[in-house]
Parts: C-alpha cells; sequence; structure tokens
C-alpha cells in the first residue's frame, strides 16, 4: 500500500468562511423551484402599490394643509343685493386695516355662481336664491380661534352678519380621512413586512428540515453555524432579488396605472398627490429592504435553529 | 513502538442516556493515545456507534467528564467545537455521502468546510481519490457508485484534511472480504503515518489483522479491556509520555 498523498499546507485549521457557489452547490435546490420568490415578489409588488398610495396621500395632505393654513373665507350673508355689495366693501376697507391679514380677494358674485351652478342651476335664479358676499382672506401665521374672533367682530361692526370660516376647520374631516388613509397604507406595509419575514421564516425551516443530514454532515466535518447559515442566506438572497424585482416591476406597473386614472380626475386636491422624486427613490427602496429582512430573517432563523443542536 | 505518545482522548466515568431510558453506556472511562491503533468490538447494540457519537463530538455525555486533545469538551462553548471536529475524521457506517454532489466534491467537502482555496484543494483531493483507487470516478455522484466506492469515497474524505484522529463505524460492514483488507490497509497506511485510528467493528477475524491494535470491548454499554492497554487513569507523568 503506497503512502496516501502529503496535503502540505493547503489545510488551514482555522474557522474561515465556507462561501461561495462551491458552498450554495450544498443544497439541492433549483432556482424558482420553491414559493419563496413569488411569495416575495407579491410581497414586494403589494408593498410597492401601498408605499405610492401611503407617500401620494401623505403629500396630498401636506399640500391641502399648506394650501389652507392660515386661508380664510369671509361671508356677508345679506339678503338685499345693494345693501351686500355695500357691506362687502365696508368689510374689505376694515380687513385692509387689521394687521392680522396679509392679503385678500373679493370673490366676484359670478364666480361664485359657476360654483354653485351644479346644484343651484343658472346664474340667473341667483335672484331667488342669494349667494352670499364672498372674500377670500390670507392671514399672517396660520392663524388661531382668537385671531378669526378678532376678525369677525371687525366685520360685524360693518356687516353685522359677517361671518369668517377658516378653509382649515371645513378641511380637517378630509384631512384627517385622507391622514386615516395613509395610516392604513403604512399599518398594510408593516403587516405585509411581517408575513414576509413570516414565509421566510417557513421557507427557512423547511429548508433546514428538508437538508437536516447534509447540514449535520457539514457540521460533523467541522463547519460551524455561521457557514451553514451562509449557504441558505445565499439562496435566499438570490430568491430574494429574483421575487423582490419581480415584484418591483409589477407593483410599478400597478402604480403607473393607477397614477393615471388619478389624473385623468383631474381634481386641485390629487393633483397634491403627485409622487416627488425622493417618493421614487423611497419606492426603489421597497425591494432591497424586502431582501434585506428575507435574508436577515433567514439568517435569524437559520442560527437559532442551529443553535439547538451541537 | 518507538513513537512518542500522547493521551490526546479522555474518558472518565463517561455515561449515556437517551431521554428518561436507562443507560446505553455506563461508567466508560478509557485514554487513547496518539499514533496507535485501536478496535471498538462489541455485539450488535452494544453501544459502539453512542461511543463513537461521543468521540466525534455528535453527542455530549449524560455524566462524566471528556478531554480531548488537552481540553475538556463537555464544558466547551459550542462555538468552539467545530475546530475540534476539524482534528478528525469520521467514516460512519452509512457513509453520509452528499447524494448530489459528485464522488470529487464529497471528498473536497472538509477541505472546502475548512477554508481551503479551491486552487489549493485540486490536487490533494485529486491524488486522495487516486489513493483510494477512484481517480476514474471522481465525477459519479454516491448513488452511481458501489458499496465499496461509496466506503472509499468515505474513507477518503474522512482522512483529507489529514486528521489526528481517524473514527471509523463498521467500515467493513458493507464489503466483501477482500475489499475489507484494502480498506484495513488504508487505515493502517494511515496510522504509521501518527494517525490515532478507532475502528468499530464486529469482524472477530479483523482484529487479528492489525497485530499492534488495542481492544476495546463493549457489552451493555461496559466497556472491558481484554488487551489491558486503555490504562485508565492515565499515568500521572504528563507530557504525554507513555508507561
Amino acid at each position: 500500500m503506497k503512502r496516501p498523498p502529503a496535503i502540505g499546507d493547503a489545510v488551514d485549521r482555522g474557522l474561515a468562511p465556507f462561501r461561495g457557489r462551491k458552498a450554495s452547490g450544498l443544497l439541492p435546490k433549483a432556482r424558482l423551484g420553491g414559493p419563496l420568490p413569488w411569495v416575495i415578489a407579491v410581497m414586494v409588488a403589494l408593498t410597492v402599490v401601498a408605499s405610492s398610495g401611503a407617500l401620494a396621500l401623505s403629500n396630498m395632505v401636506s399640500a391641502a394643509r399648506g394650501e389652507v393654513a392660515g386661508s380664510a373665507t369671509v361671508q356677508i350673508i345679506e339678503p338685499d343685493s345693494e345693501v351686500r355689495s355695500r357691506q362687502v366693501a365696508a368689510a374689505t376697507d376694515v380687513l385692509a386695516q387689521l394687521p392680522a391679514i396679509a392679503g385678500f380677494r373679493v370673490v366676484p358674485e359670478e364666480e361664485v355662481a359657476a360654483t354653485l351652478e351644479p346644484w343651484l342651476g343658472t346664474a340667473s335664479e341667483s335672484e331667488i336664491v342669494p349667494f352670499p358676499g364672498l372674500i377670500d382672506v390670507k392671514l399672517r401665521g396660520t392663524g388661531n380661534e382668537r385671531t378669526y374672533a378678532a376678525i369677525e367682530q371687525a366685520l360685524q361692526q360693518v356687516a353685522p352678519r359677517a361671518r369668517i370660516d377658516a378653509q382649515a376647520h371645513w378641511l380637517a374631516p378630509v384631512l384627517s380621512a385622507l391622514s386615516a388613509l395613509k395610516w392604513m397604507a403604512l399599518t398594510l406595509i408593516v403587516t405585509l413586512g411581517i408575513v414576509g419575514a413570516a414565509a421566510v421564516w417557513l421557507a427557512a425551516r423547511n429548508a433546514l428540515g428538508g437538508n437536516r443530514d447534509t447540514i449535520e454532515i457539514v457540521h460533523l466535518l467541522g463547519g460551524n453555524d455561521d457557514q451553514i447559515a451562509r449557504i441558505f442566506q445565499r439562496s435566499v438572497l438570490l430568491d430574494s432579488v429574483i421575487g423582490g424585482l419581480l415584484g418591483f416591476i409589477v407593483g410599478i406597473g400597478a402604480t403607473s396605472l393607477l397614477a393615471r386614472q388619478f389624473a385623468a380626475l383631474q381634481s386641485g386636491m390629487v393633483a397634491g398627490g403627485q409622487l416627488m422624486a425622493i417618493d421614487w427613490v423611497l419606492i426603489a427602496l421597497v425591494p432591497l429592504f424586502a431582501v434585506a429582512i428575507a435574508v436577515y430573517t433567514a439568517r435569524m432563523t437559520l442560527l437559532s435553529s442551529l443553535r439547538k443542536s451541537l | 513502538m518507538s513513537m512518542r505518545e500522547e493521551a490526546i482522548v479522555q474518558f472518565d466515568n463517561v455515561g449515556l442516556r437517551y431521554g428518561t431510558e436507562r443507560e446505553v453506556l455506563s461508567n466508560i472511562s478509557f485514554t487513547l493515545f496518539s499514533s496507535r491503533f485501536y478496535f471498538l468490538t462489541g455485539a450488535s447494540g452494544a453501544g459502539k456507534t453512542s461511543l463513537l457519537k461521543l468521540l466525534y463530538l455528535a453527542q455530549r455525555p449524560s455524566r462524566g467528564g471528556i478531554r480531548m486533545f488537552g481540553r475538556d469538551v463537555i464544558t466547551l462553548p459550542r462555538d468552539k467545537l467545530p475546530a475540534f471536529r476539524r482534528r478528525m475524521g469520521v467514516v460512519f457506517q452509512d457513509f453520509r455521502l452528499v447524494d448530489h454532489l459528485s464522488a470529487f466534491d464529497n471528498v473536497a467537502l472538509p477541505l472546502r468546510v475548512s477554508g481551503v482555496r479551491e486552487a489549493d484543494l485540486r490536487e490533494p483531493v485529486a491524488d486522495m481519490l487516486e489513493w483510494v483507487g477512484l481517480a476514474h470516478r471522481a465525477e459519479a455522484r454516491p448513488a452511481t457508485l458501489s458499496g465499496g466506492e461509496q466506503q472509499r469515497v468515505a474513507i477518503a474524505r474522512a482522512v483529507i484534511g489529514r486528521p489526528e484522529i481517524l473514527i471509523a463505524d463498521e467500515p467493513t460492514g458493507n464489503v466483501d472480504p477482500e475489499m475489507a483488507v484494502k480498506l484495513l490497509r488504508l487505515f493502517t497506511a494511515l496510522n504509521r503515518l501518527g494517525t490515532t485510528v478507532v475502528v468499530a467493528t464486529h469482524d472477530i477475524q479483523l482484529l487479528q489483522k492489525v497485530p499492534d491494535s488495542m481492544i476495546m470491548r463493549l457489552s451493555k454499554g461496559m466497556l472491558s479491556d481484554p488487551t489491558g492497554a486503555l490504562r485508565y487513569p492515565p499515568r500521572r507523568e504528563q507530557n504525554g509520555a507513555r508507561p
């Protein structure tokens, strides 16, 4: 019997990482063979749509808040049109003298009639239902209850039935509903993240169970937990990158379609919900986060399971 | 044997039980010295495989102490165990080759786990396969190899990292007598190079083929020492000098 071959100094007894293609070859799993890439694709697609919605709603709320902050409408309620015109003129004089007022604009009666036309009919019918005199007011700063009360009091000196409405007041329920939708979308994103992590957890445990013999052999040959976790991580990384890309493409497609539908509404408020460059960057981060969550979850699951063995 | 020997494994009153069952191994005490050839014999169910599992650190004992390479491995944190396992080579009774890897990749596995670069492992793995007479089957998957060929791949995998101790569980159990002799020659060749060899077998004929071997006999979980060579407790003159 000849001597066994010498292997010289080739064997390093240190705990060098066992990684790369050769390491991942220990798992006999085919790409896209399991459900993980598809689960991640669905999660990412839904998260992209939910994120786009949340960001658009957030922009819409911010734009609307900015627009109505410090804005108010003065109503001169007087059925007699001549008296009303006099009171409107007197009110503008009062407003011009108030230091809290940054600017104002008397809303022409035709504009009011055009706005109310869908509900009240043509302008000629305004004789039957008298319109109030309207003055759009812009305050210095955002204004508060006391400011509005003081303005109203000053106006009532010249127009006894004058009243001032902060636009933020009547828009508050709408903004509140939009905010609620935004938070619902964010909750949906978090839920999707948890569901995605749970799917990876299950897949990792399943992969561990299916490859228990190989893992045990690697362990007995001196492989450590980190080396074994790396093998699986690489597999999960590839699956999640494929799933993430697929989901991102589908999500962006769906978002673009929705954006086009909403843009067709030509509503001023909806226009405020347009996505900015930073929003697109955040949306582009969704698949990256998905990959990071998947790899981290897989690693933690694997290490925690491996720790139970000797 | 003129070679200087060290106590590399010491079992001290070791007991092993699975769950709440009675002990499958009781009061096991022995010392294994470097460069020695040991046979572990006993009838089926005597506890040979359980004892080997303790040896190759696949199992912790229920009681007692085990020292390996001068360290207490019972209290050792589990993240330190891989370094110890890399100093051992194990031939499993059922080979435990990775089914979807070729013979070459199976043999290369311990080197890859140890972090040897691909360029550095090709030659030693090819040499090792040639040594066990399987150079021509390097790309074959285990399922396409005969029992004897699988056994030789398992042996090549166990010795490729040049372990300090080689543990083989019934290595000749699945091969014909001619192949059994060949395999035994592989083990003795390694032993001559300084590797401690522990072979579990129930084949009494095999014991006579290695004249200098020590025999540990297991019966119903208890160990006896028919050759009087296990010497427990080890002599006090440490530094590993054999009495």
